[in-house]
């Protein structure tokens, strides 16, 4: 054993006379550097601290992890629900334009368009398919005993036979007008008229102007075309033969190619009426989705504000973790600065510590705001959706609060004397 | 012989007005084994801490292994005492909760050498201290004797030039007590220079070289103890003793 000692003392710097020396002549010497500690080190001596008392640990990761919590799952919330308008935007395309009557400019007037305006519809470049609908003056009851007024605001409408592709509608239950029903008296219904009618399913019958219509067909929800969700659709003949209809459209409704929907949306209005195109009305119903689907990507900023306002306390409690934990370990910290700690050293300590805390905070965090927004998607029946950016910003948010909250008690621990910190035990 | 601690006119006075230190010269050579010694509020503490650079003098200047401590920064002494001095407390100051080896292993933390090679170090430096059998035992699974071994390990895993124990055995029972100082003597036959702070004459009588303290002036410094052949006797009754 001794022999070691001597052999380092050999070797050592003290023992060269010549190291020495040159020592004194220039007591500034370039190495009396503190030496660097390694990434791991960093982690070693900043979890320490931690390790040694698991329950405040949590404890104090509790506020944070709930701020994150709230804000991860308001994003994520929104962005799910967003994400199912917009996965239905791209099943139902953004290709469809409407033609309607527009406001006469002589009040009361009645604006028409010509009954040849689905045929001119379909011969403008690039426009694939077309169908129509006619209001027709009718209204359609359970029976024919309910009072008229009982009509549950259902529009009665002749349809062409092209409309339900056109607007990429499916059928719940039965079929879809065609031509040989169409001549007898049957109707098919939106989803919302069957609901307020009490039809379930096709084969039923209701009371439509002054006889009994069968019920072939009942539809799926129609975002595209929430106005024929409300509608009960009639063959065209016979909507002309039975019911008064006068045979004229009342909205055209066609798909063009995706490149040219907006040479289509000029062109409408002079092709159906060319003296007066001012008095047709171009709308699409796409644009309106997509308008709900930003309102929905929208997130209540109340709720993300109360989620801020926890991580605000979270960081407070941090801060007071850390300043009673620099208080506690004085000799740990003098002890470190005997051991060659530089204050630096000991301020990276403390705020390693600090990030780690909120760093366990935030990722408990985000992993619960992601389970909170998979049971909402679960429940709610949307895509379940995290925003990378919501995630990356909750932890984000937990780095810069755990610097803050480790900063100050870091600077005072490496301010302590080492001697006080020592002194007494 | 070369000089590791060189104190000239060293004054000391703490907020308050209290002098810790007047005046102290006192020079320690490579290998000397020096007790400090003194009444209770002389100023041994302080003179301690000044020596190991963990505080600066008020006035007086200090040369530690070759340096002159007023001319470094904080930094710069830190990496003086990471490389150059060794502290042992009465307190031991351990870290709770960690293996004896990994609390040795801590005194090189700050030295820049790998991690694998710390942990051998500090498994050697438990066995030069004669506890390579308790290296994974934690600080409560250990004795007081063998915990102020232990910290004596951290001390030296280093191979400082200067080893400095404030009252090392104050807080233990006289048998661990001489366990302790034996493991003393025998780093400084090893060629260690050793400072310790002591408040019991028996132990101070069998040093090598006393350092008096009075009211933080330094009243007496005496080479050689009562007996003649002070080392081979030392280590004898230390032994009977142990
Ligand atoms: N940080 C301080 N601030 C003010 N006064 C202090 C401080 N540290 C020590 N003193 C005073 O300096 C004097 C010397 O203290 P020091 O701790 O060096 O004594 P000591 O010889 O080590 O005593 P003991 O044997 O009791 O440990 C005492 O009067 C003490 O009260
Ligand atoms: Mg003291």
């Amino acid at each position: 054993m001794p022999r070691r000692t001597r052999e380092h003392r050999r070797d050592s710097a003290r023992s060269d006379p010549a190291r020495s020396d040159s020592a004194r002549r220039d007591p500034v010497r370039r190495d009396l550097r503190p030496a660097r500690l390694s990434p791991r080190d960093v982690l070693h001596v900043g979890s320490g601290g931690l390790r040694s008392r698991p329950l405040r640990v949590v404890l104090s990761a509790l506020g944070i992890a709930i701020g994150i919590a709230t804000m991860v799952s308001v994003v994520g919330v929104s962005a799910s629900s967003q994400e199912k308008l917009l996965r239905q935007l791209d099943r139902l395309g953004t290709n469809m334009l409407v033609a309607s009557p527009g406001e006469s400019m002589f009040a009361g007037e009645d604006v028409k368009l010509p009954k040849s305006a689905v045929g001119m519809v379909s011969r403008i470049e690039g426009v694939e398919e077309a169908g129509a609908t006619g209001t027709v003056e009718a209204t359609v009851r359970r029976n024919e005993k309910l009072p008229e007024e009982d009509s549950g605001g259902i529009a009665v409408q002749a349809a062409s036979l092209e409309l339900l592709r056109t607007v990429r509608g499916t059928i719940a239950s039965g079929s879809w007008l065609n031509g040989a029903n169409g001549r007898y008296p049957s109707v098919v219904l939106g989803h919302v008229a069957a609901q307020r009618l009490g039809v379930g399913k096709a084969g039923q019958q209701v009371w439509l102007g002054d006889r009994y219509f069968t019920v072939v067909g009942v539809l799926d929800p129609l975002p595209l075309a929430p106005e024929l969700e409300r509608s009960a659709l009639v063959g065209w003949d016979a909507a002309e033969r039975l019911l008064g209809f006068d045979g004229h459209p009342t909205s055209v409704y066609e798909r063009s190619q995706d490149s040219s929907v907006s040479a289509v949306r000029s062109l409408l209005a002079p092709t159906i009426d060319p003296e007066n195109p001012q008095d047709i009305k171009v709308t699409d119903p796409s644009a309106k989705l997509q308008a709900r689907a930003a309102t929905e990507g929208a997130f209540s900023s109340l709720l993300l504000g109360l989620g801020g306002i926890a991580l605000l306390v979270g960081g407070v409690g941090v801060a007071n973790t850390m300043i009673i934990s620099v208080l506690e370990r004085r000799y740990e910290i003098g002890l470190r600065r005997s051991l060659g700690a530089a204050r630096g050293q000991i301020r990276i300590q403390f705020v390693t510590e600090s990030l780690l805390l909120s760093g366990l905070g935030g990722a408990v965090g985000v992993a619960l705001g992601a389970a909170a927004t998979a049971v909402f998607a679960q429940v709610e029946g949307v895509p379940w959706v995290i925003p990378l950016w919501s995630v990356a910003g909750g932890f984000g948010a937990t780095l810069v609060i755990g610097t803050l909250a480790g900063l100050y008690p870091a600077i005072r621990a490496a301010r302590l004397s080492p001697t006080l910190a020592l002194h007494a035990a | 012989m070369t000089r590791v601690v060189g104190l000239t006119g060293v004054t000391k006075e703490y907020a308050g007005g209290v002098m810790a230190l007047r005046e102290v010269d006192l020079s320690i050579e490579e290998g000397e084994l020096v007790g400090i010694v003194g009444p209770s509020g002389s100023g041994k503490s302080t003179l301690l801490h000044i020596v190991g650079t963990l505080d600066r003098p008020t006035s007086g200047s200090v040369e530690i292994a070759g340096f002159d401590v007023a001319a470094l920064s904080d930094r710069a002494l830190s990496a003086v005492r990471a490389r150059h001095v060794g502290f042992v407390f009465q307190a031991f100051h351990l870290v709770p909760g960690v293996s004896a080896q990994d609390n040795v292993a801590e005194g090189l933390l700050y030295s820049g050498l790998p991690r694998a090679v710390r942990r051998r170090r500090a498994a050697e430096a438990l066995e030069r201290v004669g506890l390579a059998d308790r290296a994974r035992h934690r600080p409560h699974e250990l004795s007081g004797g063998q915990k102020q071994r232990v910290a004596i390990a951290r001390a030296v895993v280093g191979d400082p030039g200067l080893l400095l124990a404030d009252e090392p055995t104050g807080a233990l029972d006289s048998a661990s007590g001489e366990s302790v100082m034996a493991l003393l003597h025998e780093l400084s036959a090893a060629g260690a220079t050793i400072a310790v702070i002591t408040h019991d004459t028996e132990v101070a009588d069998q040093l090598p070289r006393r350092v008096r303290l009075r009211d933080g002036a330094v009243v007496d410094d005496t080479r050689g103890g009562p007996r003649t052949d002070t080392r081979t006797g030392i280590r004898t009754g230390i032994w009977t003793g142990a």
